[in-house]
């Protein structure tokens, strides 16, 4: 995978990557090969819709459902993240 | 260990301490047992027998003890785990815990079917050690003759189950140059990562320090082709690169901060804030044996002795990279300054930078001697 995603990639998060939700600080962690991430509630609600089976187009349109937001800000915002995310490797897409 | 009682009347001299952030990760040593002899191990000279190693069911309660203390991560490493018969069983008691384990492992011990067990046990990630790119080099440096081929069939193994990988590649003297091979070697096994991590002088890279030390010109060259291959594999392979401390101008924040993020439990049970601890006089660690571990954490002399920024000197105290370096390593200030508290003699602002350069100068000029290898008994 290279250069910027599109909304037509279908995220998942690749094997030995995982959420995992952290008691003893009260917050959702993203969980991979030498990395734990804090998530903020932003990047957890992103993740959590990540099943390798809807592209970023569809995930755009479910948050921006969901938080009553723009879907063309929340797609661009989503592209970014995943972006970065798909980087480091904790996010691979099809 | 049985709780002092605190006289009631007698606290008025002690600082309140703030308990402390809890730990992210827990580099768990099952042995020391190894059949690599690398002469960089980050083991102590001073190796734990076999019976003296924490039974299968200790390191389970230490795993339960751990999540409830906070930490996340648990990296799994000897010596050579594998080593240890029962390492399907410690990853799955692991996993049951609820920790993310990454397997440290030369290879060595484990088999497709091992590997098998373990993908069922709930293993996460492996990062495979290699000491070179070909049979010569690498058995050489690993002091085990067939070594580089038997990973090059793990390799094939890992990549048949499809664990992640990270290729972890040492370098010193006498591979550095080999660095953009290195690189794409990991990217041909199929790794995810590789971390290149230039030898660290501590424990028995200290002792081997003058077989190991690179050249300014290595080290430069290294910095090129890191920079090359994270254009060439971007997307690809992330690239993980220690550079090594003494060619730099300040010091690691080594641990990132004593006692801030992460613990070792070594063989037999003894809790250490980083590898090296116990070469540092003074000193004295807690057992998961006879103390529990958020004890050890929160309240051990050992883990408070350098936790923050308020025990450290000048320069350091009023330095605008205190809170991001925490004066360095206390290890290396012990071994090269004879003193702990010392600023990390790594740092320009270290009155004992000289001594590193001269160190440098005069390892780096002449021809390397002999590896002492590392075996059991044998410091």
């Amino acid at each position: 995978m290279t250069g910027a995603l599109t909304p037509l990639d279908r995220p998942f998060l690749p094997r030995g990557v995982r959420l995992h939700h952290d008691r003893v600080r009260g917050v959702e962690v993203l969980l991979g090969p030498e990395t734990a991430l804090m998530l903020d509630p932003v990047g957890h609600a992103v993740l959590a819709e990540v099943d390798g089976t809807r592209d970023i187009a569809s995930i755009s349109a479910a948050l921006a459902d969901r938080y009553a937001a723009p879907v063309e800000v929340i797609q661009a915002d989503v592209i970014e993240f995943l972006g970065n995310m798909a980087a480091q490797r904790l996010v691979e897409v099809a | 260990m049985t709780a002092v009682p605190q006289p009631a009347l007698s606290t008025d001299a002690a600082p309140v301490r703030p308990t402390p952030v809890p730990p992210l990760a827990m580099l768990a040593e099952l042995t020391h047992r190894c059949p690599l002899a690398c002469p960089y191990c980050s083991n102590p000279l001073e190796l734990s027998a076999r019976d003296s190693e924490l039974t299968t069911a200790e390191w389970a309660e230490v795993f339960r003890q751990a999540v409830a203390l906070g930490v996340l991560q648990l990296h799994i490493s000897g010596g050579e785990p594998a080593s240890r018969s029962d390492l399907v069983a410690i990853v799955a008691a692991a996993r049951d815990a609820g920790l993310y384990t990454n397997l440290i492992t030369s290879g060595i011990g484990l088999t497709g079917a091992r590997l098998d067990e373990l993908d069922a046990a709930g293993l996460d990630h492996v990062q495979l050690s290699v000491q070179g790119i070909t049979a010569g080099i690498a058995d050489f440096v690993g002091g085990y003759r067939g070594g580089f081929d038997r990973k090059m069939q793990v390799a094939a193994e890992i990549a048949r189950i499809g664990f992640p990988l990270t290729l972890n590649a040492v370098m010193h003297r006498h591979n550095l140059g080999d660095l953009a091979q290195t690189i794409a070697l990991a990217h041909r096994l199929g790794a995810r990562r590789i971390e290149i991590a230039c030898v660290q002088f501590q424990g028995w890279a200290l002792k081997n320090r003058a077989a190991l030390q690179p050249t300014r010109e290595q080290v430069d060259q290294a910095k090129r082709v890191v920079a090359q291959a994270r254009r060439d594999y971007a997307g690809k392979l992330a690239i993980d690169f220690v550079p090594p401390d003494y060619f730099a101008d300040f010091p690691k924040a080594c641990m990132n901060g004593w006692g801030s993020t992460g613990l070792n439990v070594t063989p037999d049970g003894t809790v250490l804030p980083c590898h090296a601890a116990a070469t540092i006089p003074g000193l004295s660690f807690d057992n998961v044996r006879t103390t529990p571990l958020a004890q050890i954490w929160n309240e051990s002399a050992a883990f408070n002795a350098f936790r923050g920024t308020d025990w450290l000197p000048e320069p350091c105290q009023s330095c605008e990279r205190r809170d991001i370096d925490y004066g360095g390593c206390r290890c290396q200030a012990m071994a090269i300054a004879g003193d702990a508290r010392a600023t990390d003699p790594v740092c320009r602002h270290s009155p004992h930078r000289a001594r590193l350069d001269a160190i440098i100068a005069a390892e780096s000029s002449a021809p390397p001697p002999d590896f002492v290898y590392r075996r059991m008994g044998r410091a």
